[in-house]
């Protein structure tokens, strides 16, 4: 495990500045650690203002690093100037959970596709081969290339945030809740294609759900996030089938199943679980 | 109202490669500003007025042989004709050909203006809106600074100074409107600033001024556009108004100054005031209305109405009795279809021929994907299509009477409306946006008590109190004064829910109620849900995209794809045995239950961590 970790995470603590002049700053991450192992998939689990979103973000360096250190293939980024992120960029990528917003709408697909490319000297013949070579991977049709986002699809948009992605071949990509804006029948193709993907290209996702499902389909070891603390993380069929942590059981419990009886039955176990918590 | 339906569907899902131009198709839609710009009259209108005054300016040499500045004493204020097209001034200088060559210096002037403010306030206004901080702190200050100071005050001041020139006074005036373009710039950056395309570019590693040129200057481009037509227009009345106070280069021959000699001698040659004053006005003029009708085509968006056929006779005659047999359904929809009038005429229909009926207590759920029309249909239901919807056909009838009956074509407000809030209660899926941040929970829960259901103020509170407390909220005095930001979201909607219960209706119609909140919070809102549909007996519409809501919830199943309905039964049936291939394939897509593609790679490699 040691010799083929790509990120390591120790004891991260983000703060925020606090909104008034001398005010005490916000600490979203208390002391956070996790390992992601080269074409592994790490799930992060986690409820809205878990610190889910802010750990991706933290090693995307769209977060502020308070204390602690994050190691990525053997070099310590946790205060990467912008330019070593620039170089970072080829490795470290991310596709956000909103299709809508995080592609430029005034842009063509073709435009967002090249652009990280553009950063890295492709241009040209070279980066229209690689759009195109993109696009087929994610599915899309090639005169997708000259089109604007609003004329996708949800489904279609996060292919193309997908594709944008892995544009540099990057090592590891953050993905930030990225089907939780998507049908249900949408969700699972793409999920697909992430782990088709990792399949191919042998990528390590950061995959931030608060979908436990979610995770549990697409990762290899699971780690679950309360009040900005980790409370519990393994290997994922563990942690998503037979949790030790409270908090996480109470999540697998109040997930709802499709199916009237089990769900009831799921339900009683829920509020079983509830008042033993309680006493 | 025929059914002339062309009806391109709204497509759901991510098509497969094949299925080309899907989605929310955008070209439909928008057409290209310029065409928009010209199709609009009084765009038209502004760039012929404009289009012709900057050919008067280019073309002023060959317009007129006379020289302007040309003073000829032996024939002063003459009127029109002759030598003179349009008469000569107190000088006996050529009014046409003044009028000519101060077209240039008029528009010149008005360049300057805009030129200077936009060079000074964009460029601030970027980098205080991206970086803020010190220098944003600073740039607010100073525009602040520089918007309260009186600008014809300074301009006079300038002129005292330096003496009269239209060039630095029109330098002055730019710097004066500058804080109009910082802020507007300003709002916009800061707006995009935290979009996660700049985000998704910070990560690529694009540098700042790339990031700026590339994503954050399409954003301000259009209300800047818009600001210089407005701020042209000014420029123009500001420097005719130094020029007419006897304050500007009398050597150069201008509008203000022509308006300023003609006013002079108007009981001479009334006529010679007119020329430039009416230069002066078409041009301001045009500069307003260019900026109104940019506006209208750079920001907002097309919205087709069609014109409504006025019914033949009285609308409020008839109430006309529902089917026979029918009466004792709560709710029953009757082959509802629902369209809107697109850009290039036809419809396109969005609910297609839905039947169904919601009874006393019974939870109904109605599931679907995006642009299943599932949505539609609950707002058809509650009245609350927006305007240019249409209902093609159908009919819809609660309690034994029709809210909307055969042959209509919309909801008729009179007779949703005391229905709404008090028989037809709702739960919207945005907790939050629903409750008004102005008030707090305790006023916005109570007030149509008082309204609707003529309580006492007191009696309000009272019950008010009693319904926070029975959808599980722990302390309902504390939630009672608090304001909607000081709640969570999980509380948001539980006050919601004690909302659409306060007048005890007899339907209530949920909207995805649970889709915003998290799943132990969800678990618990559907708890509260459950246990005061089965203690009050009241129908349920839960409209939702999740089967585990369904299956916790419903009694029956409603699913619909594109607008149709393609299965309905009872929620075991539904769930168990499937018979639609789309109810089917939707329920395949749920991954609880699966065995992970990913377990079983583990198994293959190092499953053995730690």
């Amino acid at each position: 495990m040691t010799t083929d970790t790509l990120l390591t995470v120790d004891d991260l603590v983000v703060e925020y500045p606090g909104k008034a002049m001398f005010a005490k700053p916000f600490r979203v991450l208390h002391g956070v650690s996790i390992e992601i192992g080269a074409g592994q998939t790490l799930g992060l689990v986690g409820e809205s203002g878990s610190g889910k979103t802010t750990l991706g973000r933290a090693v995307l360096g769209l977060a502020p690093v308070t204390q602690g250190t994050i190691t990525f293939d053997g070099q310590d980024i946790s205060h990467a100037s912008r330019k070593d992120r620039r170089a970072l960029s080829r490795h470290l990528q991310v596709v956000f959970q909103d299709p809508y917003t995080s592609l430029n709408p005034s842009l063509t697909v073709g435009d967002i596709l090249a652009e990280p490319l553009g950063i890295q000297g492709i241009t040209g013949t070279e980066a229209r081969a690689r759009v195109k070579e993109l696009l087929d991977r994610v599915h899309l049709p090639q005169d997708a290339m000259s089109r604007v986002p609003r004329e996708f699809s949800g489904g279609q948009r996060q292919r193309v945030a997908i594709a944008r992605a892995l544009a540099l071949r990057p090592k590891l990509i953050v993905c930030d809740e990225p089907v939780s804006a998507l049908d249900l029948s949408t969700q699972a193709r793409v999920l697909d294609l992430l782990l088709e993907i990792q399949q191919t290209t042998g990528v390590s996702y950061l995959f931030v759900s608060h979908d436990l499902d979610v995770v549990r389909h697409v990762s290899h070891r699971v780690a679950v996030m309360y009040q900005g603390e980790i409370v519990e993380q393994g290997e994922a069929r563990h942690v998503t089938e037979k949790p030790d942590h409270p908090y996480t059981q109470r999540l697998l419990l109040a997930s709802p199943v499709p199916d009237p009886d089990r769900q009831a039955a799921k339900r009683e176990a829920r509020r079983a679980h509830a008042a033993a918590q309680a006493a | 109202m025929t059914d002339s339906t062309s009806s391109p569907r709204v497509d759901g899902g991510t098509a497969p490669a094949a299925a080309a131009p899907s989605g929310q198709s955008g070209h439909v839609l928008r057409s290209s500003p310029l065409r928009r710009l010209l199709k609009s009259p009084t765009g038209l209108i502004a760039l012929v007025i404009l289009a012709g005054v900057v050919l008067m300016a280019l073309l002023a040499p060959l317009l007129t042989s006379q020289d302007p500045n040309h003073a000829d004493l032996t024939a002063v204020l003459l009127p029109p004709g002759g030598d003179h097209l349009l008469g000569t001034d107190s000088a006996g200088r050529d009014i046409w050909a003044r009028l000519v060559f101060g077209s240039r210096l008029t528009l010149a002037a008005a360049a300057v203006a805009a030129v200077v403010a936009i060079a000074i306030g964009l460029p601030s206004g970027l980098v205080a809106g991206y970086y803020g901080g010190i220098f944003d702190g600073v740039a607010n200050w100073s525009t602040n600074v520089l918007m309260s100071l009186p600008a014809i005050i300074v301009l006079l001041a300038v002129r005292a100074a330096v003496g009269p020139s239209v060039w630095i006074s029109m330098v002055i005036f730019g710097v004066l409107l500058s804080p109009g373009y910082y802020r507007l710039t300003r709002t916009a950056v800061q707006s995009v600033r935290n979009e996660l395309y700049v985000d998704a570019a910070r990560v690529s590693g694009l540098s700042d001024g790339r990031i700026i040129s590339r994503h954050v200057l399409s954003v301000v481009r259009a209300p800047i556009i818009i600001q210089t037509a407005i701020v042209a227009g000014l420029s123009i009345t500001v420097a005719s108004s130094l020029d007419f106070l006897g304050l500007g280069d009398p050597t150069v021959p201008t509008w203000g100054v022509m308006v300023s000699d003609g006013f002079k001698n108007i009981y001479r040659q009334p006529i010679s005031l007119l020329w430039s004053s009416l230069a002066i006005t078409l041009v301001i003029g045009g500069f307003v209305l260019l900026g109104n009708a940019l506006r209208d085509s750079l920001e907002d968006l097309e919205k087709t109405k069609e014109k409504r056929a006025k019914p033949a006779g009285g609308r409020r005659a008839r109430p006309v009795a529902v089917e026979v047999g029918t009466e004792h359904h709560l709710l029953k929809v009757t082959d509802l279809q629902v369209a809107y009038p697109q850009p290039r005429g036809g419809r396109k229909v969005v609910v297609d021929g839905v039947s169904f009926h919601v009874d006393r207590d019974e939870v109904v759920g109605i599931v679907g994907e995006s642009g299943s029309g599932k949505s539609q249909t609950a707002f058809s239901i509650l009245g609350l299509l927006p305007d240019n919807a249409i209902l093609t056909r159908g009919a819809i009838q609660f309690d034994g009477a029709y809210t909307v009956a055969p042959g209509e074509d919309h909801v008729t407000q009179s007779r949703l409306a005391p229905l709404r809030g008090k028989r037809i209660g709702y739960i919207p899926q945005e907790p939050m946006s629903n409750l008004d941040p102005a008030f707090t929970i305790g006023a916005q829960l109570s007030r149509p008590m008082v309204t609707v259901m003529g309580l006492s103020k007191k009696a309000a509170k009272q019950r008010a109190l009693q319904l926070l407390a029975s959808v599980g909220i722990p302390d309902p005095n504390r939630t009672y004064h608090a304001y909607p930001h000081e709640v969570s979201g999980g509380m948001a909607q539980r006050v919601l829910i004690a909302g659409a219960i306060s007048c005890e209706p007899d339907l209530i119609i949920a909207d995805e109620p649970t889709t915003a909140l998290d799943v132990t919070v969800q678990a618990e809102v559907l708890d509260v849900m459950r246990e005061l549909q089965q203690r009050l007996k009241i129908g349920i519409i839960i409209v939702t995209h999740n089967f585990g809501v369904v299956a916790d919830m419903c009694d029956r199943v409603l699913v619909m794809q594109d607008g149709s309905l393609v299965e309905t039964g009872a929620v075991r049936q539904i769930l168990h045995a499937p018979q639609h291939p789309y109810t089917r394939m939707l329920l395949s897509s749920m991954l609880e239950g699966k065995t992970p593609m990913t377990h079983l790679l583990a198994d293959s490699t190092a499953g053995s961590d730690r």
